[in-house]
C-alpha cells in the first residue's frame, strides 16, 4: 500500500484541533510557510499516525502542522503554518 | 454531563466523549450497517459533519476512527453508516458485534469544511466512491426536508461509483430520493459481473463527469467523497473540466477496503 493511498486529509483531523482550538478549524484557511498558498486545513493532507496528525500542504508538500497527545500532554507544531485565518462566526 | 449548546449547530463548544446508546440497527448494504444512536446532550450537525468513535479494549488499549453521518440534520438520532473492512480493528465490531441497547463512545459532531446546507445554495454535484456516499446521502437527505421551492433553487446530482450491486449503501433510499426530491442519480458499478446490472459500468472518469455533472458555468458546489486514491482523481478531473477548485470540496476516507 502506498502512502498516497493511506493518507487522509484535515477533515480527519477535525476533532484532535477541536480539542485545541475548541472550535471549528478545518473551514479556516491555513497559509502555508513553504510555498505561501492557503488552503481550508480541511483539504490539507493528513499522514496521521497512531501518536498524532501531521498535516501537509497539497502543493508542495511542507510540514504545516504536528499534533500529538503523549503522556498526557497535547504538543502542537504549527511553525509551517505562516497565517491561519478563521471564520470569526461559526460557518453556515 | 452536559454542556452549553452552541448557538449554530457544529460551532464552537467543548467536544467532548458521550456514551451513545444505540438505538436500532439495518442493513445498509451487503458490507455495510447503519447504526442510529441516542446520543446524550447531541447539539445537532449540519449535513456532512462526522464524529469521532473511540473503542477501549479491557486491556486499555484504544482504537479511534471518524465516521460520517448519514442522518439529516432534522431526522432524530444520530445515524452512521459503517462499511464491514474485513482486517478493520473497529468496523467489524460496530457492523457485527454492537447490538441496540449498547453503548459506544462518540464525539461530535466534527467538520465544517466537508459541510453543506439548503442555504449555502448549489447546484450541488457529488461525487462519492463506496461508503464515500454516506456524507453525501445526508446532504440529500437535508435537502430533501427542504421545501419543494427551495428545492427548486437548489438542483442536485449524485455520481456514485459502487463496486456491485449488492455493495450499494441504501438504494431503496437512493431511488426515493431521486424520485420524490428530484435528484439526478448516475450509478456506476466498477466490478459488478452480473448480467442483470443493465446500467453504467467502470469507473468514474472525465467524460461521465462532464457529461453527468454541471459545467463549470453553472459554478456548482462540488463535494467528493470515498477512498483517497478516488477522491484525488476525481477533484483533480473537476478542476481540469473547468471547476473552480474552492468550490470542489474533497473529504479522504483512506485506502480501498
Amino acid at each position: 500500500m502506498l502512502p498516497e493511498e493511506m493518507r487522509l486529509d484535515g477533515n480527519a483531523a477535525g476533532g484532535a484541533l477541536r480539542e485545541l482550538f475548541a472550535r471549528d478549524v478545518t473551514a479556516g484557511l491555513a497559509t502555508c510557510g513553504g510555498c505561501g498558498g492557503a488552503r481550508p486545513v480541511g483539504a490539507l493532507l493528513d499522514y496521521g499516525t497512531p501518536l498524532g496528525v501531521v498535516l501537509r500542504c497539497p502543493d508542495c508538500d511542507h510540514v504545516m502542522l504536528r499534533l500529538t497527545q503523549v503522556g498526557g500532554w497535547l504538543r502542537v507544531d504549527l511553525s509551517g503554518i505562516a497565517i491561519l485565518a478563521l471564520p470569526n462566526v461559526p460557518a453556515s | 454531563m452536559s454542556e452549553p449548546r452552541p448557538a449554530v449547530p457544529g460551532g464552537p463548544a467543548p467536544l467532548a466523549w458521550r456514551v451513545a446508546t444505540v438505538r436500532g440497527v439495518s442493513p445498509a448494504s451487503a458490507h455495510a450497517r447503519t447504526l442510529v444512536l441516542d446520543v446524550p446532550a447531541w447539539p445537532g450537525h449540519r449535513a456532512g459533519q462526522h464524529v469521532d468513535v473511540r473503542l477501549v479494549a479491557e486491556d486499555g488499549y484504544q482504537a479511534q476512527r471518524s465516521y460520517s453521518i448519514a442522518s439529516a440534520p432534522e431526522d432524530t438520532g444520530v445515524s452512521l453508516t459503517v462499511e464491514r473492512l474485513d482486517d478493520g480493528e473497529v468496523s467489524p465490531y460496530l457492523t457485527d458485534v454492537l447490538r441496540p441497547g449498547d453503548g459506544l463512545e462518540v464525539r461530535g459532531p466534527i467538520g465544517g469544511y466537508f459541510a453543506w446546507d439548503v442555504v449555502a445554495g448549489g447546484p450541488l454535484l457529488l461525487v462519492g466512491g463506496g461508503s464515500g456516499v454516506v456524507p453525501l446521502l445526508a446532504m440529500l437527505r437535508h435537502r430533501a426536508h427542504a421545501g419543494a421551492a427551495a428545492r427548486a433553487r437548489v438542483p442536485a446530482r449524485l455520481i456514485y461509483s459502487a463496486r456491485t450491486l449488492e455493495a450499494v449503501i441504501d438504494r431503496a433510499d437512493i431511488e426515493r430520493l431521486e424520485g420524490a426530491t428530484e435528484v439526478d442519480v448516475v450509478l456506476t458499478l466498477t466490478r459488478e459481473t452480473g448480467m442483470e446490472w443493465t446500467g453504467r459500468r467502470g469507473r468514474v472518469d472525465r467524460g461521465l463527469l462532464a457529461e453527468a455533472g454541471w459545467p463549470p458555468s453553472a459554478a456548482p458546489r462540488a463535494f467528493v467523497c470515498g477512498p483517497t486514491p478516488f477522491v484525488e482523481a476525481v477533484a483533480t478531473m473537476l478542476v481540469e473540466l473547468g471547476h473552480e477548485p474552492r468550490h470542489v470540496r474533497t473529504e479522504r476516507f483512506g485506502p480501498t477496503g
